[in-house]
């Protein structure tokens, strides 16, 4: 390195920081857990076998690597139980990004839209929540969805139900508590996107003789789309591995894979198959994580 | 002027009465009285205008002086408060942006980042319901009559600064609106560019024979392509006037000093004869003026010569009987000399403190003949040069 680059001692070590982070924090356990998906359940501690033992020498490493085995992928793509979790995961998720980005987008929009100075405080609106906990908020919807809770008690009052309705532990709970938690998160890089949007754009296509709803469908809402990009897989990503929600708020009749995960790893203590179905999930998610990859990819290209 | 020619039935109307439209027909664009304000600022102050089919009208002032949003008005971005804005004797006032026949080009292009070149200019087009056949044919027409050939798949982000500016102006033509406004057009041009595009859009619109309006800050661009200009300040039109008779004949102080160079002096009218006024100045003793065309309302007025007008020599002029008493003579030294190329600005402190600033054509190659600092001169102007303004 020449004398005069920009990379000193210390910026070297800032760059390098991240692929440490990463090393030290995603692929050393996601190689654990690998190497625990490929291993079989077993009666010990820990509860899996073979177990690498450096102490017993490379012979021994010889014949425990060649006792792992795929078994317990297998076991996922054969038994329907988690063939219908992943896909119950999936549709949950497309659903409930869809609702989000219905209600997320025109609320973004009206944020872009205020006064500079009314901008901020919506932007607090929307971020104060994450103020409180995630879980005492969820616990906080089971009082008021349950059944002598604020729901319940409003619709009786307002002559709307004459019994109390049941809405614990459904679907349509767990997509409002769903919904509820990640609005934020589809909100704010819309709100990124729209705010950004050159105004004198929208008045173009107007003064070209765009009415309003085709000012919106041609010039607005396509310069967006890295925005709703970015908010669909902030939200469909983790809302397909979500364990919180549908266990505090849905029925147990039919499983999230983040549950089905749980009940593998704490109920029947099956590490390997747990991290079989962590690993496969995994996979799943590696798609619209590309897609999205390609898509910032892009953009940067477009900006230069 | 071309335009209004062009705009004339020759056929009809004897070459004699040429001037005459001007009163018979109604203009194409007439604002009347219109004001906005935006909280307890007059942006737009009670503001009319008459505009002709084919003018290229300008309206230039300084930053905030309203003409932006006089332009906004136009084009129906901003609502007025109060007055009308007939065009073709309709009142547009109320309509909304899209259902109007005026186009605009915007100051920084807000050319569609997502389409391509053609795309843009097809965009108004389409929203006004042209066959598929006819928006290819008027999108080629105006691809070349902007010279774009060959970029039509670009995207504005591949273009160049000039080209985006030629998107900008096809796109907003392409409607063929009655009425083209234009916001600071040339503003994010250079300086080289920017002169022949101001050239490329006069010829347009004279081939064209359309109306533009184009707002500016550049007293220079405003000078070169308008046929009137319109001067803004404070929401008002100080004047409006050719471009020589703005320069020559300012209507007031302000417009005197926000268009171009000009030295002024304050005084009184002493007394006046046939078609002279004698001013006393403070700084500049007596001057002979002309007799201003408005007759005067006050005395207490200012002298305005523009620096070119002012003449230099180290003796005063050659005179002549009658013309020697007339000519304004002012002694003073040199203190300061600015070479400008074809022009040196030379400024003079009169024995009276005062400064006067003279611009020289410099017509000779070698500078035998320019005036060093310090030396005694006399500056010298005759009353024809001088305008009487009202403070």
């Amino acid at each position: 390195m020449s004398a005069g680059s920009i990379f000193t001692r210390p910026a070297r070590l800032a760059a390098i920081a991240p692929y440490v982070w990463m090393v030290l924090f995603f692929l050393v356990p996601f190689a654990f857990v690998l190497k625990i998906s490929l291993s079989q359940t077993a009666i010990s501690q820990p509860p899996y076998a073979p177990v690498f033992d450096l102490g017993e020498g490379f012979a021994s490493l010889g014949a425990a690597l060649a006792a792992l085995s795929s078994d317990n992928f297998h076991l996922l793509f054969s038994d329907d139980l988690y063939v219908l979790s992943y896909l119950r995961s999936l549709v949950v998720a497309a659903v409930s990004t869809s609702i989000l980005l219905l209600i997320g987008y025109p609320i973004a929009y009206g944020m872009a839209r205020l006064p500079k100075r009314w901008q901020a405080i919506a932007m607090m609106l929307v971020i104060v929540p994450f103020w409180t906990s995630f879980l005492i908020r969820i616990y906080a919807w089971i009082n008021i969805l349950q059944h002598d809770g604020l729901l319940n008690q409003i619709l009786l009052a307002l002559h709307l139900v004459s019994t109390p309705m049941v809405w614990l532990s459904t679907d349509t709970a767990m997509y409002l508590g769903i919904v509820y938690s990640y609005l934020p998160f589809m909100i704010l890089p819309l709100y990124a996107t729209l705010a950004k949007l050159d105004p004198a754009l929208e008045e173009a296509a107007a003064d070209l003789g765009a009415a309003p709803r085709e000012v919106f469908w041609l010039v607005t809402f396509p310069l967006s789309l890295p925005g709703v990009g970015a908010g669909v897989l902030l939200c469909f990503i983790p809302i397909v591995g979500e364990f919180v929600i549908p266990d505090l708020l849905a029925g147990s009749d039919a499983l999230m894979i983040g549950q089905t995960l749980w009940l593998e790893f704490f109920t029947n203590k099956d590490w390997p198959v747990a991290s079989a179905t962590a690993i496969v999930l995994l996979a799943l998610l590696l798609v619209p994580l590309v897609l999205y990859d390609r898509l910032q990819r892009r953009q940067l290209e477009a900006a230069r | 002027m071309a335009g209004d020619l062009a705009n004339t039935d020759i056929a009809a109307t004897p070459a004699k009465t040429v001037a005459l439209p001007d009163l018979i027909d109604m203009p194409l664009l007439r604002i009347e009285g219109v004001a906005k304000r935006f909280g307890g600022f007059r942006a737009v102050d009670r503001l009319s205008l008459d505009i002709r089919a084919g003018e290229f009208f300008a309206l230039l002032g300084p930053s905030g002086c309203g003409k932006t949003t006089l332009l906004r008005i136009l084009a129906g971005f901003e609502t007025p408060d109060e007055g009308h804005i007939l065009l073709d004797g309709k009142d547009i006032a109320q309509v909304l942006p899209h259902q109007r026949p005026v186009n605009m080009m915007f100051q920084n292009y807000a050319l569609f980042p997502h389409l391509s070149v053609r795309d843009n200019i097809a965009f108004g087009l389409r929203r006004a319901g042209m066959t598929r056949p006819a928006i290819e044919t008027r999108v080629s027409e105006m691809v070349a009559l902007v010279k774009l050939e060959g970029l039509e798949m670009r995207k504005p982000d591949q273009l160049s600064g000039g080209q985006k500016q030629r998107v900008a102006l096809a796109r907003a033509l392409a409607r063929r609106p009655q009425l083209l406004l234009l916001d600071e057009p040339l503003a994010a041009l250079d300086k080289k560019l920017r002169e022949s595009t101001q050239l490329e859009l006069m010829e347009l619109q004279r081939r064209l024979n359309m109306t533009f309006i184009v707002v500016t800050h550049d007293q220079e661009e405003a000078m070169t392509m308008a046929g009137r200009i319109g001067v803004m300040d404070a929401g008002r039109l100080e004047q409006v006037a050719t471009p020589r008779e703005l320069y020559e004949a300012p209507a007031s102080r302000w417009v005197a000093e926000f268009v171009g160079d000009v030295n002024l002096f304050d005084g009184q009218v002493a007394s006046r004869d046939a078609h002279r006024l004698m001013v006393t100045t403070r700084d500049a003793g007596t001057l002979s003026v002309a007799e201003p065309r408005q007759p005067l309302s006050r005395s207490i007025v200012s002298v305005a010569i523009r620096p070119e007008k002012v003449k230099l020599s180290r003796r005063g002029p050659a005179m002549d009987g009658a013309s020697a008493q007339a000519i304004n003579r002012l002694e003073g030294i040199i203190v300061d000399t600015t070479y400008l190329g074809g022009l040196t600005v030379y400024k003079v402190k009169l024995d009276s403190g005062a400064m006067v600033r003279a611009a020289m054509a410099n017509t000779a190659r070698l500078d035998m003949d320019a005036y060093r600092a310090s030396q005694r001169v006399v500056a010298w102007f005759t009353p024809d040069d001088c305008v009487v303004l009202e403070q």
